[in-house]
């Protein structure tokens, strides 16, 4: 089963490096965000667990010649003290770094949740004390700030979105409910479950390519999910100005102090400005969105769709496959 | 029945309103005297004490111990916690991208830079 593993292996380079640079350069996730984001799942998924099944199936190899007999024999060694003989340091070394990296993606996943939880709850502890319900809205909340900002902090029945009242100074009505729709999307469409994955799926493996891709793409793909709900209620050009005038406003101009109280820089120990703009490596770029509500492109075709799903559909089913095939075969 | 949550928002209303430290029982007193919905009534001193310290926890009031009755303030005006915590939602460092979803991420200057310009032509 030497030719499973090295399968296995295949595919895990495969969905680790050309895979996810050829997805986060093509245009037509843009134009089919869903299905965008359901290929990018599996990618991440049927990645991981190729990775781990190839260095499974290639160090369980001389106990058997699928991973059900060979997992098996395996247990025979671990609980009946059998001779372990067959098996070199080479493979226990493959099956200890296989059980590692399993053990480690489980683990950053739930320690990216726990944190995540954490900080959720600061905040809305924090929202508690510093904020109102806004007038007409349910599970809104405003907050005193001069900065327009608006943001859902997701909490299963406690989730709310948060506008800043410079916020509601600057868009007018239709352009607040534009904003409105697009978070609540965020919030009935589950993207923190994502989002959360994602940001784990990075903090597991920072050096691998797919996963920084993934994370960045992913959060493009939710904006543009998000958007495509608002324009369900509002039509394009109010989103592109709602867009415009929070993103250009959002950056606190630090160079005007009485516009922007968080230029204390000894309470911040920098300023914000430089804080923002430092991080630009990480700035979701505005341009995509604007760019497919300007000039809005016709869906992706049916064909085209369907080809990304089964693909998808395939990526998850090929691995598992890979594991117990050479019994199915033999 | 009023939350913890409301009376600890209750609380730190009347410190931020208040320039001087309180003791528990000055506060449990404008707590009685003011309408403030479903908070005011009947409320002991050891409850008014039990939401102190956990504001004293979360980093939100300071207790003056030189003398008995221990006095309490708010650590800083309210502002400054908005201030404080809105500068967390616009700072998006990559470990806190999952915490919240923001309308519109981090914008780069030249990006903020050209939005004004379009804002400016339209």
């Amino acid at each position: 089963m030497f030719w499973a593993s090295y399968l296995l292996a295949a595919l895990a380079i495969l969905l680790a490096w050309p895979a996810p640079i050829a997805l986060s350069r093509a245009s037509w996730p843009a134009r089919a965000p869903f299905t965008a984001m359901v290929l990018w799942q599996s990618i991440a998924l049927a990645g991981g667990l190729s990775m781990i099944g190839a260095m499974l199936v290639w160090g369980l190899e001389p106990l058997g010649d699928n991973l059900i007999s060979a997992s098996s024999g395996f247990f025979d060694i671990v609980l009946n003290d059998r001779s372990a003989q067959t098996l070199g340091v080479i493979h226990v070394f493959a099956i200890s770094a296989a059980t590692l990296l399993f053990g480690h993606l489980v683990f950053t996943l739930a320690l990216t949740f726990v944190r995540i939880r954490r900080q959720r709850r600061r905040h809305r502890d924090m929202l508690n004390l510093l904020s109102s319900p806004a007038a007409d809205q349910p599970a809104t909340l405003v907050i005193n700030h001069p900065a327009p900002v608006a943001y859902c902090l997701p909490g299963g029945a406690r989730s709310v979105t948060v506008m800043s009242d410079g916020l509601m100074d600057l868009l007018s009505r239709a352009e607040l409910d534009a904003v409105l729709t697009h978070e609540n999307a965020h919030l009935h469409q589950r993207h923190h479950l994502l989002l959360w994955a994602f940001a784990a799926w990075r903090s597991a493996l920072p050096w691998l390519p797919t996963s920084q891709l993934a994370q960045r793409a992913v959060s493009e793909l939710i904006e543009m999910l998000a958007d495509d709900e608002a324009l369900r209620h509002v039509d394009e050009q109010t989103l592109m100005r709602a867009i415009v005038i929070v993103g250009a406003g959002t950056l606190p101009r630090a160079a005007d102090p009485l516009d922007d109280p968080l230029a204390d820089e000894t309470r911040f120990g920098t300023t914000p400005g430089a804080d923002v703009t430092g991080g630009t490596a990480d700035a979701h770029s505005t341009a995509p969105r604007l760019r497919r509500l300007l000039t809005p492109l016709p869906p992706l075709g049916r064909v085209q769709q369907a080809l990304a799903l089964s693909t998808a559909g395939l990526l998850l089913v090929v691995p598992p496959a890979l594991l117990v095939a050479p019994e199915l075969l033999g | 029945m009023a939350t913890l949550g409301d009376l600890e928002r209750t609380v730190m209303e009347l410190l931020w309103a208040t320039p001087e430290a309180m003791t528990a029982n000055e506060l449990r007193d404008a707590i009685a005297e003011a309408p403030l919905g479903e908070v005011g009534r009947e409320l002991a001193v050891t409850t008014v004490l039990t939401v102190l310290s956990r504001l004293e926890k979360k980093g939100l009031v300071k207790r003056e111990r030189d003398n008995r009755p221990h006095r309490y303030k708010s650590v800083t005006s309210r502002e400054d916690h908005t201030a404080e915590l809105m500068h967390e939602v616009l700072v998006t460092a990559p470990d806190r991208e999952a915490v919240l979803a923001r309308f519109i991420g981090s914008v780069s200057e030249t990006e903020a830079q050209t939005l004004r310009k379009l804002l400016g032509g339209s």
